[in-house]
């Protein structure tokens, strides 16, 4: 028999018992949809992870110091006065995968223009740490290297800072702030970049060159991290190699003695926090799923009463000319009639679900296609492999007995 | 070309239940030529189910061979049986074995779906050929519970002749009708052998046996009688003669 004219006759046993098609598909529809609605909230979340996290700079790494003391107690890494602008030359000169780098020197303090003032954060950094962590100016430009070996007396400023220090609106730049005691003046405003993912107010802070911190400020000649972003995303791991080797060089570290610094890629904070959110999105999938494999045994169960309803008609069949392959075919193309139609309104189902989500419970959701595609593809493979075995038997039926089947 | 269409060949058949065999058939030999009209008569445990089984290609000879249109049936695969069943054989069942909610016509049709040569407008006017062949004009979209037994009846011989089969077997055909309508069917089967067709037709009813032009009588597994039928009744005549019915 051609294959469309089983396709016809499927659907016509199928309209015959619309009711039995429905429920039977049932299973599937929930499977589906429920499927690709957990997938796409876990790729929604994971995608939302990713974008605030390439917003930092996706290649950007970062060096920490850290105790090397064994046995002694630890301590917050920053705290450990390790890194100087020593390391930040050798990474200059021995890592050829890292493009740009900069020293990061930070201090805690109130900032005060006249009248207002506001607690905040100030960060000593080279020219370059606005384009490692994708910081824009928005008004005004960024200091020169020449600021940062004169140690000059100039700032920009996140957005939080001057709606607190300039609150009737007024242009801040080239107005004088102070940092504590020390006077700056702004030479430009950075473009706001909103709360990170943990909560953290991006634009609460005060951008000068770190020189200018360690001198005045701080009165160190330590930093508190360093800030480098490797030339790109996939040389991160050249990158730490060959700073890890120029860092040990400086800092004196022989074989087999701890680091007293460590070095982490965006790649590796992404990997972690992705690890969470995919181990979360495969849980719901593989309960998901379940479903799936029960809709395919309802579609077996079925097709077995089916079969034996229809053991009549296969022996009439058999006896006017169909070969088994014929009555196969005829089953099984039932089956996964019955389990496609159901993956598709299973799909239907869970886009809209997809859809619906992000506005009544503001989970960011990604309709990915493969997730529609797997789970389109899973439903055709349950409906063949569950329609298997009922077909299988249908064929082999003896069209003798079948005839005479009561 | 002999015009031979059925040559059974001391043909044997026996089942094996656990330990016993039973042989149903014992050795049977018989020729139906182009053209006949032959019922096939025998008693309960006679083996005409057997032979029909076999005769329908739905089953295989143990020993002896059975040549149909000039093919060994015993030497073809299980496919090439359902493809012999599907161009030689039109088989008109006992209980006519309809697709139930399936109109008339696509029940007609069904043996055409089976034959991927023929496209779908050729099935569709065959099919109602068939159907006027059989005077079902103007019942093409009854369903089989739209329709009386006796129509049931000429449908499943419509859906025999469909394929333009070698021979027509019919199983009892007429076992769950009244004698009314089984003579409206034998003077059906009559005029279609009229017209060329070969019938083989299995019975216990002597009176249908009467129809036909050569009875062939099993007993025990093998061939008693074979006999020509010298007075031959015609169907229509035996429908006339019939009493007037009085409809209630």
């Amino acid at each position: 028999m051609k294959i469309i004219n089983l396709i016809l006759l499927a659907i016509k046993a199928l309209q015959r018992n619309k009711l039995r098609a429905l429920l039977t598909m049932l299973g599937i529809i929930i499977g589906v949809a429920s499927v690709i609605t957990m997938m796409s909230i876990g790729e929604g979340s994971k995608q939302s992870i990713n974008n605030s996290l390439s917003s930092m700079g996706s290649n950007m790494i970062t060096i920490m110091p850290q105790s090397n003391e064994p046995g002694g107690a630890r301590i917050m890494g920053s705290s450990f006065k390790t890194l100087t602008i020593k390391d930040v030359e050798a990474l200059q000169k021995n890592a050829p995968h890292i493009a740009m780098i900069s020293p990061l020197a930070s201090s805690s303090g109130q900032s005060i223009n006249a009248a207002a003032n506001w607690p905040t954060t100030i960060q000593g950094v080279s020219p370059e740490y606005l384009e490692i962590r994708k910081l824009s100016v928005q008004d005004g430009i960024i200091f020169s290297e020449q600021d940062v070996k004169s140690s000059a007396k100039v700032c920009l400023l996140g957005k939080t800072v001057v709606d607190n220090l300039f609150p009737n609106g007024e242009s801040p730049l080239g107005k004088v702030i102070r940092f504590g005691k020390i006077p700056l003046q702004v030479i430009g405003v950075l473009t706001a970049k909103g709360t990170s993912n943990f909560g953290q107010d991006q634009d609460d802070i005060i951008i000068a060159p770190y020189t200018t911190i360690q001198k005045r400020v701080l009165s160190s000649i330590y930093f508190n991290q360093i800030y480098a972003s490797a030339t790109k995303e996939d040389d991160s791991d050249e990158a730490v190699d060959e700073a890890t080797v120029a860092l040990k060089a400086t800092h004196k570290i022989r074989e087999g003695e701890e680091n007293d610094f460590q070095i982490r890629t965006q790649a590796e904070l992404m990997t972690m926090l992705n690890s969470t959110s995919s181990m979360m999105t495969a849980l719901l999938t593989a309960v998901a799923s379940i479903s799936l494999v029960i809709g395919g045994i309802g579609i077996m169960n079925i097709m077995y009463v089916s079969v034996t309803e229809r053991t009549r008609e296969i022996g009439l069949r058999m006896s006017i000319g169909a070969r088994g392959i014929d009555i196969l075919l005829q089953f099984l193309i039932e089956a996964v009639m019955i389990s496609v139609t159901g993956g598709v309104i299973g799909v239907v189902l869970g886009i809209s679900a997809a859809i619906i989500i992000p506005s009544m419970l503001n989970w960011p959701t990604v309709i990915s296609e493969s997730s529609i595609v797997i789970s389109f593809l899973v439903c055709a493979v349950t409906g063949i492999f569950f329609g298997y075995y009922p077909a299988l038997k249908a064929s082999g039926l003896d069209p003798i007995e079948a005839l005479r089947y009561e | 070309m002999s015009n031979k269409i059925l040559e059974i060949k001391e043909v044997k058949r026996e089942f094996i239940m656990g330990t016993e065999t039973v042989r149903a058939l014992k050795g049977i030999s018989f020729d139906v030529n182009a053209g006949e009209f032959v019922t096939i008569m025998g008693s309960s445990g006679s083996g005409k189910t057997t032979l029909l089984n076999m005769l329908g290609c739905l089953d295989k000879p143990t020993e002896g061979t059975y040549m149909l249109d000039n093919v060994n049936v015993k030497e073809l695969s299980k496919d090439e049986l359902a493809k012999l069943r599907n161009t030689k054989i039109g088989f008109v069942f006992q209980a006519y074995n309809l697709l139930p909610r399936t109109t008339a016509l696509e029940n007609v049709e069904l043996p055409l779906l089976y034959n991927p040569l023929i496209s779908s407008q050729e099935r569709r006017e065959r099919a109602i050929a068939a159907l006027q062949a059989v005077k079902l004009d103007g019942r093409f979209d009854h369903t089989p519970n739209q329709l009386s037994g006796g129509q049931q009846q000429r449908v499943a011989i419509a859906r025999a002749l469909v394929n333009e089969p070698v021979m027509i077997l019919a199983d009892e055909a007429t076992g769950n009708l009244d004698t009314r309508t089984s003579y409206e069917i034998m003077a059906l089967m009559q005029d279609l052998n009229a017209n060329g067709k070969t019938i083989v037709f299995v019975t216990h009813e002597p009176d249908i046996a009467g129809f036909s032009t050569r009875t062939v009588m099993l007993r025990d597994g093998k061939v008693q009688k074979d006999t020509e039928n010298t007075n031959r009744r015609s169907a229509k005549e035996a429908l006339a003669s019939l009493p007037e019915t009085d409809d209630y």
